[in-house]
């Protein structure tokens, strides 16, 4: 137990078997929950990178139940409401969820089923943190992993508000955020996340993302040859580029996979609430309050005694009439 | 499979019919993936429902479901019109060549010889004409009317690309997209996969579908190709072992059979089982049977069995019926004539069809005994869970005993999957409670069995008493001993035949492999085809070296594949007539001018001249079989045959009624429902979600797919004023269910002769015990009937009909 | 008779001499006190949310967890209590034509020369802003708190109309704290005003300086005996 676990690789890498310290530290945290001025890391780590391949994804959710499992998560069991997607949202036990979407191509008149694999992005710029009041609830990793800290959650939903593809889920149990981690626990000790483990035709592969991208240009190609000259990859730069991200047959239409965002980016609106409204309001609170107790130290408004001996003559006047 | 899971990665072209690889093999799936992305290859998928399968898919065609044998007839007819057919193959490795006897013949779908009292075929015709000097005749020119290749030129006329289309529904346009993407594989070097599972073989013609592939695939030259074959998925994790080990009734370890009461004696049951090659100078390897049969019979009685008592064939049973197959155990035990069933790891009340019957039979017992990791609903059949097992259960006198057995992840042994793979396994955790092995309950069963019959005799003890039962526990067998006992091993010291004088094997020693095997009596061996699974080398299961030379997926030293470690069968049919690959890229073995040799183990002799013995030694001719001569009930080739429950009249000859030589008791006969009744297709399938009826008791798997739901398209819907996520009524003539309806544009409307037709798709996995919500499976609405060769219930097109149905009542 | 048009019903003269005119029943001093503590609550939870720099205001509750429990349910308290005095103070608080004097004439009032000022009912026109300023205020929480109220109305509204609900709450409570700053300081910078939330009376002096049309009424009333 004295190696440290190396930096990630490629997911088709066999990880290592033996026991080895975690390398994922506190002090590799790059930017922190209501936290200004975080310490900056003294190392980089490497950017690391989950990529969904939707074209290779057979929708067999095993990426469902491998984390559940990982994670030890109860999720109920439902109903069909006339669908496969089960449970029919993300849920505080479920982090990451089989979207469904039958698409008819207008161009080829093929019918396509578009399976999605959603979960956390892990933004590069990411707006659950950036909405988050608690300090410490929130952190991100050099390596781009946006985790959950829920010693300090305090179950406020400020980060639902901020995420742009609507991901984080409070439990109704312990008024916890939680979403996908990216098995920082794993990635830590030099595995990949329990769903690229558990992905049987390699739609899910986890390494860096230098890695992930190359790898991801080179499906394009593949699914270019197969005639879907519109595939791409879905790496958003709106949030400044994603750390799980995807390869999709129809990269210039993301919405018709079960809404995934066009142009996700953190929202305008909680931009300008963590931002104008927190530093002008501040302001506004801070100068009123001190203008007040200026003033109050400074001037008074006080009653003179003549005002005094003219009410009583106003009162003794009327009770005399 | 003829080939490996491992090897699908070499294919160009995979064709998904029959089966929903990427949804019931998911982890096999993988490979073809990985032939899509690393080699460009394409996916084509034929299946009634756009399946997950279709959904990684190049190109998608529906079909209605009980329609494949007219498809594959007519990609077959297209490949010969257009001459997409590897000829030299076809001319050398098929039996093109051969010439038929004149009575054969074929009419208003029917072959000749239909004895329709009978329901079967007179099949003295349906053979080679054999020379003077005792070999078939053949012309190699292909002209003789009579040749093999021209009675298939004949007999696949009928299906047009029209015929096609009028009888499967598949539209024409991409009928024929997939006979150009299929015809590109008759060239050497491109190769086509088949991957089928139990949508081909759950008919009443489920063998004939699968022959219709397995011929398309020779004409194209894709057997025992790297990258080609037919492979079958198995539905289990070891169903290929236990079909391997003797799951069917009429059947022993290795493919062997069990005699019937026409064989009385040794002599009379080894004639028939010669196998005298048909060409000269062939290899036809069943001439080994004898030594295959002995050593079983040594690895059964030891030294009970003699040369003197004919190896104690005596103690053998001998049917009296072809088979007792499960549709026939519970014809009989409806009937009243079973005692006692012991139902060993399976769920018969939902795995088999008409659930009605199925419960009336078991009612019908005296004792049942399931042993099963879960609970079982067949060990419940007997409980009323209201309208999901509606019985009334004063009225059941069964004794039920469920005795709890470990499960796979809790045992240690070999599990053989689809490719022939015995890989070793270790057990991942404790049993629960009072669960013990399959084999500590055989085991103790036995020696209490034994110990009645050695106290109180019996009418036949010897088979009991002399069983051969070597094991340092005699209680709890462990899985080494088993293996090696499959493996077998010499009995007394074997002569080498090569170094006259010198020691083959020394006695007691564990046989190489089953070339090894006498029919002397001086080895003993349990199952033939794992022989070398666990020799001197050691387990050779446990082999966990994924070294692959020459990338051609073979893997050699990772786990033991039978026969003799071999990935790909027929390999030899992977090198052309001068032993030269057919495609020097995807070598396998080739003819140095001495030997064989190449990435996998030659399914040859290893000296055999090429010319000289022809690659499919275990037939007699040496050759494959475009036309199968007696061996299947239903016809040497395959010909159309609907359903028993069809929405259309058999095209062809519209009197007959699905499979004419299925056999179907009295009572199911009378309970087959007409399309006037029940004007919907039905098919049964699984989700990825779940296994069979095991996952539904895992919370985990019960939360990704809670509930029963059939699928119906939204034509269908609107027609019957079904919405999404309502609740439907499913019924037909034997049963009915309740469902949640997922509405879907996945499944589409087919015209069929001039008819409409709805298929309504109809998951499996819920039952009443488990986690999942309550619910049904198919087999409450599917016929009794089984395929004509094997029996495989027909589960994948029944009729039924659909309605709106209130919600569920509170309870 | 006719409705009292500046003053409060029970509002009476206490004693002559010194003249002490009743302005609150100790139920409404109980009311705006259990308001005026929740608001406090509220600003302090609050701000605890709304910056890094004040997080630590979460340590007066125990936890940011309890803090965030808290901070909606007193906002449900501050509601109904506010509404109880809204009730009991609105008719009183509707503008008159006098209101525009005095708001044109604000200089006099933060210089203090209320001579110069038209005579005043029981509330200036300060006092008016203050009472509909946070009127809407509540309202507006409220409703925005309501649709951000994690624990019981995750789904209430959809997460862009969440979003603008947010920002609605931060920019309401920055001005409810802003108006709340206003109160607490007119209330300490106009001598004697307090007692009227603490005792439930001012002095004559007081409300002839301030109020002095409510103190002619009360007066005139008083007269004639307790208003039917």
């Amino acid at each position: 137990m004295s190696d440290t676990a190396p930096q990630p690789t490629t997911a088709a890498a066999n990880p290592p078997v033996q026991p080895l310290e975690s390398n994922l530290l506190p002090s590799d945290v790059v930017r922190i929950s209501a936290t200004p001025d975080v310490p900056q890391p003294t190392r980089q780590l490497t950017k690391v990178a989950k990529l969904i391949d939707v074209s290779k994804c057979i929708g067999c959710k095993a990426c469902q139940s491998a984390c559940v499992e990982w994670n030890d998560t109860h999720p109920e069991i439902g109903e069909n409401i006339g669908s496969y997607e089960n449970p029919h949202d993300l849920t505080p036990d479920m982090f990451t969820l089989m979207r469904f979407s039958e698409w008819e191509n207008p161009a080829t008149n093929e019918l396509e089923w578009l399976i999605r694999k959603d979960g956390c992005m892990h933004c590069e710029d990411p707006g659950c943190l950036k909405a988050c009041p608690a300090p410490g609830a929130i952190v991100q990793y050099s390596n781009g992993i946006v985790d959950f800290i829920h010693d300090n959650c305090i179950g406020c939903g400020y980060c639902v508000t901020g995420c742009p593809f609507d991901i984080p889920r409070i439990s109704k149990v312990d008024h916890k955020s939680y979403k996908c981690t990216l098995c920082s626990d794993r990635v830590a000790v030099g595995q990949g996340p329990a769903c690229a483990k558990a992905c049987p035709t390699k739609a899910i592969t986890f390494g860096t993302k230098d890695d992930m991208t190359a790898l991801a240009n080179e499906r394009v190609e593949d699914l270019k040859s197969r005639g879907y000259e519109n595939a791409g990859i879905y790496d958003p730069e709106g949030v400044g580029g994603t750390h799980v991200f995807y390869v999709l047959h129809h990269a210039d239409k993301p919405s018709i996979y079960s809404n995934l965002a066009e142009n996700p980016r953190i929202s305008p609106i909680v931009e300008g609430w963590k931002g104008v409204t927190k530093t002008a309001g501040m302001a506004a609170m801070g100068v009123a309050a001190a203008g007040a107790v200026l003033m109050g130290l400074f001037t008074r408004n006080k009653v003179e005694p003549e005002e005094e001996e003219a009410a009583e003559r106003l009162v003794q006047d009327r009770e005399g009439i | 499979m003829t080939n490996a899971w491992t090897d699908i990665k070499n294919t160009d072209l995979v064709i998904v019919m029959g089966g929903n690889a990427a949804e019931a093999h998911p982890c096999g799936f993988k490979w073809v993936t990985e032939a899509k992305a690393t080699r460009g290859a394409k996916l084509i998928v034929v299946d009634p429902r756009y399946t997950r399968t279709a959904s990684v898919s190049d190109y998608y065609a529906p079909i209605r479901p009980g329609s494949d044998i007219a498809f594959l007839m007519g990609v077959i007819r297209w490949c010969i019109e257009n001459d997409k057919v590897q000829w030299e193959y076809v001319r050398n490795f098929t039996n093109a060549a051969l010439l038929v006897k004149d009575g054969f013949g074929w009419s208003d779908g029917l072959f000749s010889g239909y004895d329709e009292e009978k329901r079967d075929y007179d099949k003295a015709d349906w053979d080679y004409q054999i020379g003077d000097d005792g070999y078939a005749k053949l012309d190699m020119t292909l002209q003789d009317p009579r040749c093999v290749w021209n009675l298939l030129k004949a007999h696949v006329d009928v299906y047009t690309p029209e015929f096609v289309e009028n009888v499967c529904g598949t539209p024409k346009d991409r009928y024929l997209q997939i006979c150009e993407m299929i015809g590109e594989c008759s060239a050497p070097d491109r190769v086509m996969t088949s991957m089928y599972a139990l949508g081909w073989t759950q008919h009443s013609k489920g063998a004939q579908n699968i022959r219709g592939m397995a011929m398309l695939q020779l004409i194209l030259g894709n057997i025992g190709m790297r990258g080609g074959g037919m492979n079958a998925l198995r539905g289990h994790s070891n169903i290929q072992g236990l079909t391997d080990l003797g799951l069917m009734s009429n059947l022993i370890p290795g493919y062997l059979n069990i005699p019937t009461e026409r064989e009385p004696d040794w002599q009379t049951y080894m004639s028939t089982r010669e196998f005298k090659p048909l060409r000269p100078g062939q290899t036809s390897y069943w001439q080994n049977y004898s030594k295959f049969m002995v050593s079983f019979m040594k690895a059964m009685w030891g030294d009970a069995a003699t040369a003197e008592n004919d190896w104690a064939y005596h103690y053998l049973p001998k049917l009296d019926v072809p088979t007792y197959d499960v549709l026939r155990m519970f014809e009989l035990m409806k009937q009243g004539q079973v005692n006692l069933y012991f139902c060993q790891g399976f769920n018969p009340l939902m795995a088999f069809p008409n659930r009605a019957k199925l419960t009336e039979a078991l009612s019908k017992l005296k004792l049942l005994v399931v042993m099963d990791p879960l609970e079982t609903e067949t060990a419940h059949f007997w409980e009323n869970h209201g309208q999901y097992n509606d019985v009334d259960s004063a009225s059941i006198q069964t004794e039920v005993l469920e005795l709890p057995t470990t499960c796979f992840a809790e045992d240690e042994g070999a599990l053989v999957n689809s490719g022939r793979w015995l890989q070793w396994h270790w057990p991942g955790g404790s049993p629960p409670g009072e669960a013990k092995n399959d084999t500590w309950i055989m085991a103790n069963l036995f020696q209490k069995l034994r110990k009645l019959y050695q106290d109180e005799g019996g009418v036949f003890p010897e088979p009991i008493l002399n069983l051969s039962w070597n094991y340092a526990d005699p209680l709890d067998p462990k899985p080494e001993e088993l293996a090696k006992e499959m493996n077998g091993r010499a009995l007394r010291d074997i002569e080498d035949p090569a170094n006259p004088g010198t020691t083959l094997v020394a006695a007691g020693k564990q046989v190489k492999n089953f070339t090894q095997l006498q029919d002397d009596g001086s080895t003993m061996c349990g199952c033939w085809i794992f022989s070398g699974c666990w020799n001197e080398d050691g387990n050779n299961m446990a082999r966990r070296d994924n070294s692959d030379p020459g990338d051609a997926g073979m893997f050699l030293n990772w786990s033991y594949s039978w026969p003799v470690n071999r990935r790909i069968l027929y390999n030899r049919a992977s090198a052309d007539m001068q032993g030269k690959p057919w495609d020097p890229d995807r070598k396998l073995i080739e003819w140095t001018g001495e030997k064989w040799e190449g990435y996998d183990v030659p399914d040859i002799g290893v000296t055999s001249k090429p010319g000289e013995v022809m690659p499919f030694i275990m037939n007699q001719e040496g050759t494959s079989r475009l036309f199968t001569r007696g061996m299947m009930r239903d016809g040497p080739f395959p010909t159309h045959m609907e359903p028993f429950e069809s929405p259309i009249a058999n095209v062809l000859n519209p009197k007959m009624r699905g499979n004419p030589v299925s056999r179907v008791f009295v009572d199911d006969a009378e309970q087959f429902a007409t399309s006037e009744e029940f004007p919907f297709v039905a098919t049964s399938y699984r989700l990825t979600e779940h296994f069979h009826y095991w996952t539904k008791h895992n919370k985990v798997n019960a939360s990704l797919q809670p509930e029963f739901f059939v699928e119906i398209s939204q034509e269908l819907a609107a027609e019957k004023g079904i919405t999404g996520g309502s609740r439907v009524r499913v019924w037909g003539k034997r049963g009915q269910v309740w469902a949640k309806a997922v509405v879907t544009k996945r499944i589409k409307p087919m015209q069929c002769d001039g008819k409409t037709v709805h298929v309504v798709g109809i998951p499996l996995h819920w039952g009443f015990m488990g986690a999942a919500k309550k619910g049904w499976g198919p087999n409450s609405l599917t016929p009794f009937v089984g395929d004509a060769n094997v029996e495989t219930p027909e589960f994948k097109a029944f009729l039924v009909n659909i309605e709106p149905a209130a919600e569920e009542p509170v309870a | 008779m006719h409705k009292p048009l500046y003053s409060d019903p029970a509002d009476h003269i206490e004693s002559t001499d010194p003249v002490r005119v009743s302005r609150y029943r100790g139920i409404t001093r109980l009311n705006h006190w259990v308001t005026a503590l929740s608001l406090i609550v509220l600003a302090l939870s609050g701000l605890a949310f709304f910056s890094p720099h004040l997080y630590f205001l979460t340590g007066l509750f125990g936890s940011g967890q309890i803090a965030r429990w808290l901070h909606p349910i007193i906002g449900v308290v501050l509601f109904f209590s506010f509404l109880l005095l809204f009730l009991q103070m609105w008719r009183l608080n509707l503008p008159k034509p006098e209101d525009t004097t005095w708001v044109s004439r604000i200089g006099d009032v933060a210089t203090g020369h209320e001579e110069r000022l038209p005579e005043m009912g029981k509330y200036n026109a300060g006092q008016k802003f203050i009472f509909w300023a946070m009127s809407v205020l509540i309202v507006v929480l409220i409703v925005s708190g309501i649709m951000m109220w994690q624990q019981y109305f995750a789904g209430l509204v959809s997460i862009p109309v969440r979003r603008v609900a947010t920002l609605v709450h931060a920019l309401a409570a920055v001005a409810i704290i802003l108006v709340f700053i206003l109160h607490v300081f007119a209330a300490f910078w106009v001598r004697g005003t307090l007692r009227a939330m603490t005792r439930g009376d001012v002095t004559g002096g007081w409300a002839w300086r301030h109020h002095r049309k409510w103190l002619r009424e009360v007066a005139g009333r008083s007269s004639k005996g307790p208003a039917e």
